[in-house]
């Protein structure tokens, strides 16, 4: 019973990540991320993820805040703030989100505030989206993991 | 492997030979904590091992503390407490370690900017696997290169000057080089010399199988260094002397002349570069100091930091010059040919050119005004061409050169060397007009009785100025071959300011007498007047200089003057800015190789290297002859090529390019006070006006600095 929830939840899991492919949400960074989860490093994409996750609402919030100055005019700190969040974007196989970033930085290059404001509210968008969605597949995988995990005794 | 680090001296003792790659040790610097993260699994999956950073600032504390505990780092390039730039050149310059840069973006200047800095690798975000698993081979290639520039400074210091095998000399330098393609280039040009320098390897190996320890170069060893270098001369300090009179416990020959080496190539790099820097803030009415606080580095980081990457520009082809220039100049369209003479360069001097200059081209920034730049290549490229042309008929002489009418403007001279090195003239040594500091040609060179080598230099860059952007051309004078018997030549050479419209040209008159190399006087005139200034007859001058006793190297195609090609469109824009023009220097260079400057600029410096080391250039000649006339450039009697033997010591502006030709050559060292001064002046220039003046001509000018191809003589 248990082993078939597992398999189940692990068809779940490859079906959500399917679609997340399908979006061009991800990409195959993500698959790199996987494959270097192993038994030295078991909680590998978990770690990355969320210091992924704390470290773009830092930037998030950054880049929001110099948006809403009255007198934004320091648009090489927003192109730094960018930078980072397209490294890191993209080192993570975050295809969409770094998609955004790209645009917003080209606003930004020519210090087109309105379109970096419509940048922005798209990149929140964007990353909120993914973050649920990750989270969602760590849970599925996390139950997977507990699923597979409890075994009848016949099947050791 | 056990071979290699034998031969390499290099304490290798913690990494685990058996298993390398496995095993290595990196060092992971990024300031993105995700990306950190990543890079660590990554790292370990390949089975280094791996110490991760996040501040730039604790890896440099890090590396200081034990330089061997590491064998390679891969740094970030955007990092908020320090450039990744400013660390690559750092570690490369202190601790000689491979540097991988790895970056979110991969704009072609981002990863210029990394190479001329001295970068092994340019790695793209996100990092895959499959590229780190390859990063060892840099490490490797690294000790390999380590091993044989100690044996070549060993050998050069045997050879002592004009050993006769200037090639050591290249070799060294080249080997220096940390970027691997041109490890490999030169690694084909050592192949012939290798005979000769397995029997000095061998005998180094006993030497340096021993561990020596790194040196560290602290300020107050440095200050005792250049002490010594300066009390000696500069073309006498060899390693043997500097040691002595620094009396250091502890400091072997080869730490010194290793020091020197890097040294040497930093002084060159300063020069050009305070000289461009010169010209072009001057070119651009100082509009940028932050140019000019480029060359004013000063002390020992400097040193450092240019040295670092000067390292990689001397032995820097040509094509990656104008990738440096561009990284720096970037507000600014400027395309700044810079010949850099490395013994790596350019063995087929018209080809390296051609590909450079493409490769200009293609970076050609597009704010260039007009078609300058296209002006510019295109000329160049006429000048490659001709020079080649030129280069078949090398015993023709003088009289048979026919001025290349290219109104274009803007001839990038390339020489050719017979001779090992290839200088490319960079830096333009373009006078304010202003201050009325004009560069004269000072002195005679004397040419080395036989040889008559003698370095040529460089050529000028002058950059017309646009409105919107400056071109600038660096010109640089490295050498330049003063000949003293040539009278009109002498007084051709002037650097006068300009004040209106009349750019005297000097024309570039060749004496023969240059074994190896003809180099062509690449005279640009800048021109003061708001007018454009059109050449429109010009006759190039182009004397092939018929060396008289290289007959050998005639064949490379004797260029004269080029300088003279009246077709100098160069336009310089002259207006917006003072009038005062910039000097450029002139500076004849015959080159044996063919030096071809179309339009009025050439540049190419020829460098030869005295192998006997005889041209001492003391002082930073620049002459500046350049007459603008109305459109006409006359190029005097000088049309002609002199068969005279010229007794003119060549000077040899170490600002120049030359790099390696240094002692090693037999190249002639610059004084370096006098350069210095004359590198103070230029930039005190700076503000004040331009040393181009807009003429109005859309075109723009760009002077090349010296495209000194190595002819592949060797």
């Amino acid at each position: 019973m248990l082993g078939l929830g597992a398999d189940r939840l692990r068809a779940d899991m490859n079906r959500l990540l399917a679609l997340l492919f399908h979006q061009g949400v991800l990409d195959e960074q993500f698959l790199q991320l996987q494959q270097l989860q192993d038994e030295t490093s078991p909680n590998f994409v978990c770690e990355v993820v969320n210091i992924y996750f704390h470290e773009s609402e830092k930037l998030l919030r950054n880049l929001r805040g110099l948006l809403m100055e009255r007198d934004f005019s320091d648009y090489k700190k927003m192109g730094i703030h960018l930078n980072q969040f397209m490294g890191s974007s993209s080192s993570i196989g975050a295809k969409r989100v770094r998609n955004v970033c790209v645009a917003f930085r080209a606003a930004s290059e020519q210090n087109n505030r309105a379109g970096c404001l419509r940048a922005l509210e798209l990149l929140e968008n964007e990353y909120c989206y993914l973050k649920n969605k990750l989270h969602e597949l760590f849970q599925i995988e996390q139950q997977r993991v507990l699923a597979a995990g409890a075994r009848y005794p016949m099947q050791n | 492997m056990t071979v290699e680090n034998q031969r390499a001296g290099v304490v290798v003792e913690d990494m685990d030979q058996d298993r390398f790659p496995a095993g290595m040790r990196v060092l992971a610097v990024d300031d993105n904590p995700t990306c950190l993260k990543l890079l660590d699994t990554l790292l370990r999956k390949c089975q280094y091992q791996v110490t991760t950073t996040n501040q730039a600032v604790m890896a440099l504390k890090m590396l200081r503390e034990n330089r061997n505990k590491f064998d390679l780092v891969i740094s970030d390039v955007n990092m908020p407490d320090m450039d990744g730039f400013k660390l690559l050149e750092l570690l490369g310059l202190e601790m000689d370690l491979p540097v991988i840069m790895l970056s979110g973006h991969s704009d072609t200047e981002l990863v210029m900017k990394g190479v001329t800095h001295g970068a092994c690798d340019y790695l793209l975000k996100p990092v895959r696997i499959e590229e780190l698993k390859n990063i060892w081979q840099h490490v490797i290639r690294r000790k390999k290169f380590d091993s044989k520039v100690q044996n070549n400074s060993l050998n050069e210091d045997k050879a002592c000057h004009g050993a006769g095998d200037s090639r050591l000399g290249v070799i060294s330098t080249l080997s220096a080089d940390q970027d691997g393609k041109l490890c490999r280039k030169r690694k084909e040009q050592n192949e012939d010399e290798e005979e000769d320098d397995e029997e000095n390897e061998h005998e180094n190996e006993d030497a340096s199988n021993q561990k020596k320890p790194r040196v560290v170069w602290s300020v107050e060893l440095h200050r005792k260094f250049v002490a010594a270098v300066n009390q000696l001369g500069f073309e006498k300090a060899v390693p043997k002397k500097i040691l002595d009179l620094m009396n250091v416990e502890g400091l072997t020959r080869e730490n010194v002349a290793s020091h020197l080496q890097k040294y040497r190539l930093y002084l060159k790099r300063i020069n050009s570069v305070a000289a461009q820097q010169a010209s072009m803030v001057a070119a651009l009415g100082g509009a940028d100091s932050s140019y000019m606080r480029m060359g004013s580095l000063d002390g020992f980081g400097e040193f450092h930091s240019l040295a670092g990457s000067g390292r990689l520009s001397s032995s820097a082809l040509s094509s990656y010059t104008p990738g440096e220039m561009l990284g720096r100049l970037n507000s600014h369209a400027s395309l700044v040919l810079r010949g850099i003479t490395s013994s790596g360069l350019v063995q087929a001097s018209g080809q390296n050119l051609s590909s450079s200059i493409n490769t200009l081209g293609q970076i050609q920034p597009t704010p260039l005004p007009s078609n300058q730049s296209a002006s510019l290549f295109q000329g160049v490229l006429t000048s490659l061409e001709l020079t080649q042309l030129q280069q078949s008929k090398c015993t023709s002489s003088t009289g048979d050169f026919n001025p290349i009418k290219d109104s274009r403007g803007f001839t990038a001279v390339s020489n050719g060397f017979s001779d090992t090195r290839v200088t490319v003239g960079s830096s333009t040594s373009l006078l304010p007009g202003a201050s009325s500091h004009p560069l004269v040609l000072q002195g005679n060179p004397q040419l080395p009785d036989d040889r008559g080598a003698f370095v040529n230099q460089y050529s000028l860059g002058v950059a017309s100025l646009t409105p919107d952007t400056f071109d600038i051309g660096g010109g640089g004078c490295s050498n330049f071959l003063d000949h003293s018997n040539n009278e009109s030549w002498q007084s051709a050479i002037q650097l006068s300011r300009f004040s209106s419209n009349a750019v005297p040209l000097s024309e570039p008159f060749n004496h023969n007498q240059f074994p190896y190399n003809n180099f062509v006087i690449s005279s640009i005139g800048p021109c003061t007047t708001n007018g454009p200034i059109d050449f429109s007859s010009r006759s190039a001058i182009s004397a092939p200089l018929e060396d008289s006793r290289g007959d050998a190297h005639c064949q490379e195609g004797l260029m004269g003057n080029v300088v003279q090609d009246m077709n100098y469109t160069l336009k310089q824009r002259w207006e917006e800015h003072k009038q005062d023009c910039n000097q450029n220097l002139n500076h004849t260079v015959n080159t044996k190789n063919s030096v071809v400057s179309a339009n009025g600029i050439i540049s190419p410096l020829g460098r030869s290297l005295d192998q006997n080391n005889a041209i001492c250039c003391k002082s930073f000649d620049v002459s500046l002859i350049s007459q603008l006339h109305g459109g006409a450039l006359s190029i005097g009697p000088h049309g002609e090529v002199e068969k005279t033997a010229l007794d003119s010591k060549m000077m040899i502006n170490e600002n120049f390019l030359l790099e390696q030709t240094k002692s090693q050559d037999g190249f002639i060292q610059n004084n370096y006070d006098s350069l210095d001064d004359i590198v103070n002046t230029v930039t005190k220039q700076e503000h004040n006006q331009t040393m181009l003046s807009d003429v109005g001509n859309s075109d723009l000018m760009l002077t090349l600095l010296g495209l000194v191809y190595e002819t592949s003589d060797s």
